[in-house]
């Protein structure tokens, strides 16, 4: 479960002033809202990449607020991918278990699983330099579920994804969610996204974060 | 009426025309600028190339004290541009990362190496290393406490060299850090890492690079090295002699040939070295 209580985040003139926010365990909730409402900024406080300045981050129950990022295990896939140039598609999705000094059979067992979950069987060889889009996301969500974390946050993970890939990263994202029931909370402009994947809907402006039924009905900018 | 196709070549020949003439002066400006400096480069090297011969060439290398400076320089300039690489890429590191208070301050510091005349650098290391603080003196301390005197042998030409090649380290190693996107360094900690892992295993890896440009500046400029050396370690011959101080020591004997060998022995090593880390080190060939 993920909780935020109050959470102020300020950086310089930006203010994200008091989100109260509770998405249950095993929920997939869709965050939307305008450009520059701090929708990015609430994922890297959740992830703890980013101090907040008052309130209160909740994981499962736990007071996690003050808690360093590697603390967390949390799960985050952020918008640019941001995977590491020197290592391979294989050591991308060992990294987490490699630090966890997990067993070589289990990381190996893990690698597969995750390989063959996200169809990027083919490419464990490979460098991360001239992957496509698609195949770059593939591998950041990967990444991010390698070490089964109990939380999962995606930044606008398919917009810079052409039309077809998206849409079989929309199959990919619900096979995940039935998959591994792990809580997500997944920041998008989109509302066929939105409309495609979420349990609940959620969206982000001036006068805070409210819950909103559909999202078809409002207009996206 | 207009043919609509010949009015688009029309118009295309119109276009190109114009923008032709305009590319051509772009490049003729910024190619003759730029020849100017590479030809005073190139005349530079003929110039000692066409005064000295093959014989004067090989007599400066059959010189014991000659051998001796080169064994040197190449030992001292290499420990050198390790050390500068070894404290530059934390500096770079943090100053790139992380706002902390007195950043300007350090950030400042870095560079004083680099505006101080050499002279004054070579004057300022001798004064640390003589000038008692509360009743100790940093030279006494080596010499006495652990048995390793520093001025005028050959640490201090090590330490002298590294006084401006380690500030150009940490320049270089800075704007490498600043040119990686943080953002891999962050997802690495979400995934468990602590920051020093985070730095380790993949910024460091990223920084390949940098770190071999920032080694073969620290060395190119430890190679080139005079004025602290000449004032913090000497001009000892067969004892702190460095190829920089042999052409100085050639020149005030009037041994003008021995002098521009020496030299050109230099530009040898400097381009070889440069070479080798080029090609071996970064995979550059272009």
């Amino acid at each position: 479960m993920i909780e935020l209580r109050n959470v102020t985040v300020k950086s310089g003139s930006f203010v994200l002033p008091r989100i109260n926010l509770q998405i249950q365990s095993g929920e997939y909730a869709v965050l939307m809202g305008t450009t520059g409402r701090g929708k990015t900024t609430m994922l890297e406080s959740i992830c703890g990449l980013r101090q907040v300045s008052d309130g209160q981050i909740l994981i499962h129950g736990r007071d996690v607020t003050r808690w360093s990022p590697p603390d967390r295990e949390i799960g985050y896939v952020p918008q640019d991918f941001a995977l590491f140039p020197t290592l391979t598609v294989q050591a991308h999705l060992e990294f987490a278990l490699r630090l966890r000094k997990q067993s070589r059979k289990l990381i190996a067992e893990r690698t597969q699983e995750l390989s063959e979950v996200l169809g990027i069987g083919h490419l464990l060889k490979r460098s991360i330099v001239g992957l496509s889009g698609g195949e770059s996301q593939r591998v950041a969500l990967g990444r991010a579920l390698s070490f089964r974390p109990s939380v999962l946050l995606l930044d606008e993970p398919l917009s810079a994804l052409d039309e077809t890939t998206r849409y079989e990263m929309h199959a990919l994202l619900k096979r995940v969610k039935q998959t591994t029931g792990v809580t997500t909370l997944h920041v998008t402009h989109s509302v066929s996204e939105s409309d495609s994947l979420a349990d609940r809907c959620f969206w982000l402006d001036a006068e805070g974060i409210q819950e909103r039924p559909s999202v078809a009905r409002h207009s996206v900018p | 009426m207009l043919d609509p196709s010949s009015a688009t070549s029309q118009e295309n020949t119109n276009h190109r025309s114009p923008r032709s003439r305009s590319d051509t002066l772009f490049f003729l400006v910024m190619g003759g600028l730029s020849a100017c400096f590479i030809l005073l480069i190139v005349l530079l090297l003929a110039a000692d190339i066409m005064f000295t011969t093959p014989r004067n060439f090989y007599e400066a290398l059959a010189k014991p004290e000659i051998r001796a400076a080169l064994r040197l320089t190449i030992l001292s300039c290499t420990v050198a541009a390790i050390l500068s690489v070894w404290v530059g890429t934390p500096l770079g590191y943090l100053l790139s990362r992380y706002s902390f208070p007195g950043r300007w301050i350090v950030d400042t510091l870095v560079d004083i190496p680099i505006v101080l005349p050499p002279l004054v650098l070579g004057l300022s290391l001798l004064i640390l290393f003589h000038q008692p603080f509360l009743g100790l003196q940093v030279e006494s301390i080596f010499r006495d406490s652990i048995g390793f005197p520093i001025t005028y042998r050959w640490p201090a030409v090590v330490l002298a060299q590294f006084s401006v090649a380690c500030a150009f380290s940490v320049r270089t190693m800075r704007v490498t850090f600043d040119q990686m996107n943080p953002r891999a360094e962050e997802v690495a900690r979400t995934l468990g890492c602590t920051r020093g892992q985070a730095f380790w295993q993949i910024s460091l890896p990223q920084a390949r690079r940098g770190i071999v440009t920032a080694f073969t500046i620290a060395w190119a400029r430890a190679l080139g090295e005079f004025g602290p050396i000449l004032v913090f370690a000497g001009t000892t011959r067969m004892k702190t002699e460095v190829l920089s101080t042999s052409v100085y020591l050639e020149l005030s004997t009037g041994n003008l040939d021995a002098a521009v060998a020496v030299s050109l022995l230099m530009v040898i090593l400097a381009v070889v070295v440069l070479l080798v880390l080029r090609v071996f080190g970064t995979g550059l060939t272009a």
